[in-house]
């Protein structure tokens, strides 16, 4: 059974389709790419699985159970991260505080818990410190726990995204153009660190413009135009199919 | 680290300065720290909603006024001790902030702060009116007990102020707890981007009621102890004013920094004492600083910092 | 029958004031996105400013009623839109690209110097207006006794709403203001002078407040420094019952205001009267934020 299946996905505002009967699934531990030119429906697709935006058709299943309808914190509870193709981290606060807002939904302690400093609360932001820093590390970000966000170089700034997403336990991670702004060495990095995600477990669904790192990282592909799927397959066979070089070149 | 130790030997001089203030203070004064004590209380309060959680509330006298009449109500007309009436005072407060907040704090900043506004002038309206008979009307709630601990009544400044300033303690203990806590953080981020708050896997929408319960309490619970020190209360004491001077307290010190809302409430509340002859133009001057604050320094007093995690540093060589 | 009557032109005639000053909340909304907290003390302002031009002066008794008020009323309406404009400039002006919150106290601020200023220049008590300019007569509506003086309050205010409608809509200054209040950005490109346009807009709209300020000091004969809390609230309430940021939606919400507060104060209670306007406020603000005519109000993720 596919980890996550996108069944006829419907999205209108007004009188514009930004998504129109888009149906694709992503195997459990598949990294899986959704290209496509600019205005295809990419990030429209994202949103709607994330909560951000709700389907007027079709329907989303996560694990087989339907995730249409629900709100965003709760999708990220069941084990759907993402980032933003716009970096949305906490600019003002600190790089550990960012990753630490993943984790949230993985803790318990509430408002008394808090005030009081039970043992159990304790030992629970103890496991929680201890298990964000390894996260930072794990994406290349060890040392940095007490910088604010904003002053992190933009390639740094995407990592501690996926940081905090990673933070979150999820099961499915959704990435939103993480190579945006980066340069090659950094792509590079990025492509190694998309492999160790995959070692841990992890499905992988991102949106990328970089083609290079789309044909390294990518097993399978999705290509959306006007949003409409016009091509799927692994990347040999993406890539010389005619119509996506149409899509992306234009016609003759 | 040289400067923690600086912030903690400075806040513990002057801990001890305000802790034997009543020895060297003539009773006017200890009456002033009594004031202030009590709208460091309420400061604090709205600051987890406006500061922490960002939400702008500037109808929090509404809850300092709710507490105060349950506290009230309830010893005047059942004979419950004042200090048995502190909590259920909390609570009532609590809940009326989550019945207030429900329908309306997902409105945007501006809206809501019209929204409050309402709200406080509404309940004062309804105490003015006497309505379903709890309130006593414009004339208010009378023969109000003093405080009984442990069999020793509490009568005189002095005596008050032990209990107010051990309230505020107690409330800067938590909340600078609360602060370090996974709730505290929850507020933060959803003060900086509910977008990105929300993606993280957050229910903004129930924190945004939490932090509207939390500072409702406890605002309910300086009512008690205002209450109770007056022995009369009043619709006049819980105006649209009141709301506006502990909403700028927050601002000017620095929302979000309990140092700076402490700091704020000085000055605001004390700096004036020292000026009496310019009382009139007291909230003249209010008016100016605001709008001269907001240009030259938006983050108040005492700006927000990020916080620091002590394990973190116990860990680096 | 007849009480209803009376209090339906009671409720216009205040409505048409509410909605005098809703113009100026809405019109500022509209180009800058903020809540002028301030308006109603330029509200309050107009009506003080009435009041000593209006002793100091003595121009009904140069001019005539009739001219002497109308001068009054241009007098009142460029120092309060002087005073509108100058206010933009010192207080919001310099926080045009600071975060939201920051123009909120800015303006809070304004709102509680302004009035002070008022109290400290003319003290606490209230000022009584010269009862003897306006005509105390009653004419004749449907065999129905009806104060002059309101008919013509009421007309004033609808006369001062039609001639801004035409200038907004017609004019292409007007055109500029609402080209600016939908998208400042785009209004720039086209070659708009927006500074100029904002400025325009504190000159008119504080203007108009000042007016209203003026008669509400001749219809009720009294003035109090506070008056613009209570007033600039209901005014605001008007605005977004309308949907604020839309002009005929003032309009509309003010005269509607008017009339529930006059009929719920005469048919439920006189005592919550002024919860009334508060009520309103806040089931709008939740069932329906865009108001009657609409504009986005919530922020909903």
């Amino acid at each position: 059974m596919s980890l996550l299946s996108i069944r006829n996905l419907t999205k209108r505002f007004g009188g514009l389709t930004a998504v129109n009967k888009v149906s694709f699934d992503v195997g459990e531990g598949a990294i899986v790419g959704l290209i496509g030119p600019n205005g295809a429906g990419k990030t429209t697709v994202f949103n709607l699985i994330t909560g951000n935006y709700q389907a007027d058709e079709g329907d989303i299943l996560f694990s087989g159970t339907s995730i249409k309808g629900l709100r965003t914190n709760k999708i990220v509870s069941l084990g759907v991260a993402r980032t933003f193709q716009t970096i949305r981290l906490f600019q003002k606060l600190s790089v550990l505080e960012n990753v630490l807002a993943g984790r949230h939904c993985r803790m318990k302690a509430g408002l008394v818990a808090g005030m009081l400093k039970t043992p159990f609360e304790k030992k629970e932001e103890r496991e929680a410190l201890a298990f964000c820093q390894e996260e930072l590390a794990f994406v290349g970000l060890k040392g940095q726990e007490s910088m604010v966000a904003g002053s992190l170089s933009y390639g740094n700034q995407r990592l501690l995204e996926i940081a905090r997403a990673l933070a979150t336990g999820p099961r499915l991670l959704i990435l939103d153009e993480p190579a945006g702004g980066m340069n090659e060495q950094e792509t590079e990095a990025l492509v190694g660190l998309i492999g160790r995600i995959k070692e841990r477990g992890l499905t992988i669904l991102l949106i990328e413009h970089d083609m290079s790192l789309v044909m390294r990282a990518c097993e399978h592909l999705v290509v959306l135009e006007y949003g409409c799927k016009i091509a799927e397959g692994t990347p040999e066979i993406v890539k010389n199919d005619p119509k996506v070089i149409e899509a992306y070149l234009g016609a003759d | 680290m040289i400067n923690e130790k600086n912030k903690l030997c400075a806040f513990a001089a002057f801990s001890l300065i305000l802790a034997t203030a009543p020895l060297y203070l003539n009773s006017y004064w200890v009456d002033v720290l009594n004031s202030v004590g009590l709208y460091a209380i309420l400061a604090l309060s709205l600051n987890i909603i406006l500061g922490d959680a960002g939400l702008y509330n500037m109808g929090h006298a509404a809850f300092f006024a709710v507490g105060a009449y349950t506290a009230a109500y309830l010893n005047t007309q059942f004979g419950l001790p004042i200090l048995w009436a502190l909590p259920v005072s909390g609570i009532v407060a609590g809940l009326a902030g989550l019945l207030v907040a429900r329908p309306v704090v997902h409105l945007r900043g501006d809206y809501l702060l019209i929204v409050t506004v309402g709200v406080g002038e509404i309940l004062r309206i309804a105490l003015i009116n006497d309505v379903f008979g709890l309130t006593g009307g414009p004339n208010g709630i009378f023969g109000i007990d003093r405080p009984v601990l442990f069999g020793f009544k509490i009568r005189k400044p002095q005596e008050f102020f032990y209990l107010i300033w051990g309230f505020v303690a107690v409330t800067i203990f938590l909340f600078y707890r609360l602060k370090n806590s996974r709730f505290g953080r929850a507020l933060d981020y959803l003060r900086e981007d509910m977008t990105a708050a929300e993606g993280s896997g957050i229910d903004t929408g129930r924190y945004q009621l939490y932090a509207f319960m939390v500072g409702a309490a406890w605002a309910g619970m300086a009512g008690t102890l205002y209450a109770s020190k007056m022995s009369i209360i009043s619709p006049e004491s819980f105006s649209f004013w009141e709301s506006v001077v502990i909403f700028i307290i927050v601002i000017l010190g620095g929302s979000g920094n309990i140092a700076g809302v402490l700091l704020g409430t000085f000055l605001i509340i004390g700096l004036p004492e020292l000026f009496r002859g310019f009382a009139n133009a007291r909230m003249w001057f209010f008016g100016l600083a605001m709008m001269i604050m907001m240009i030259f320094r938006t983050e108040g007093i005492l700006p927000h910092r990020p916080r620091v995690f002590k394990s973190l540093d116990r860990q680096r060589p | 029958m007849e009480e209803f009557f009376q209090q339906l032109t009671n409720g216009l005639a205040v409505g048409g004031i509410y909605a005098l000053i809703a113009l100026g909340y809405t019109m500022v909304y509209g180009v800058l996105k903020l809540i002028n907290f301030a308006h109603g003390d330029l509200f309050t302002l107009g009506a003080y400013l009435g009041l000593t031009l209006l002793t100091s002066l003595g121009l009904s008794g140069h001019l005539g009623a009739v001219l002497g008020l109308v001068v009054l009323a241009l007098m009142v309406t460029g120092f309060v839109g002087i005073a509108g404009a100058l206010l933009e400039r010192a207080a919001y002006r310099p926080l045009r690209d600071s975060h939201r919150l920051s123009a909120v106290v800015s303006a809070l601020g304004a709102s509680i110097f302004l009035q002070n200023t008022i109290m400290l220049i003319y003290g606490a008590k209230n000022y009584v207006y010269p009862l003897e300019i306006l005509p105390r007569t009653a004419i004749h509506i449907f065999g129905l006794p009806v104060p002059l003086v309101r008919i013509l309050i009421l007309s004033a205010s609808l006369l001062l709403m039609a001639g801004l409608y035409l200038f907004i809509q017609k004019t292409r200054l007007g055109t500029a203001i609402r080209a600016s209040a939908i998208d400042q950005g785009a209004a720039k490109l086209m070659g708009i002078n927006v500074n100029q346009v904002i400025m325009i807009v504190f000159l008119i709209g504080p203007g108009l407040g000042g007016v209203a300020g003026l008669m509400v000091g001749l219809y009720y004969g009294q003035v109090n420094f506070t008056m613009g809390w209570v007033y600039g609230l209901k005014a605001f309430t008007a605005a977004i019952l309308g949907g604020i940021g839309n002009i005929p939606g003032a309009m509309v919400g003010g005269l509607l205001l008017g009339v529930i507060e006059a009929l719920g104060a005469a048919y439920i209670s006189i005592a919550w009267k002024d919860a009334i306007a508060f009520c309103v406020l806040i089931v709008i603000l939740i069932v329906r934020p865009t108001g009657i005519l609409g504009e986005r109000v919530a922020d909903k993720i």
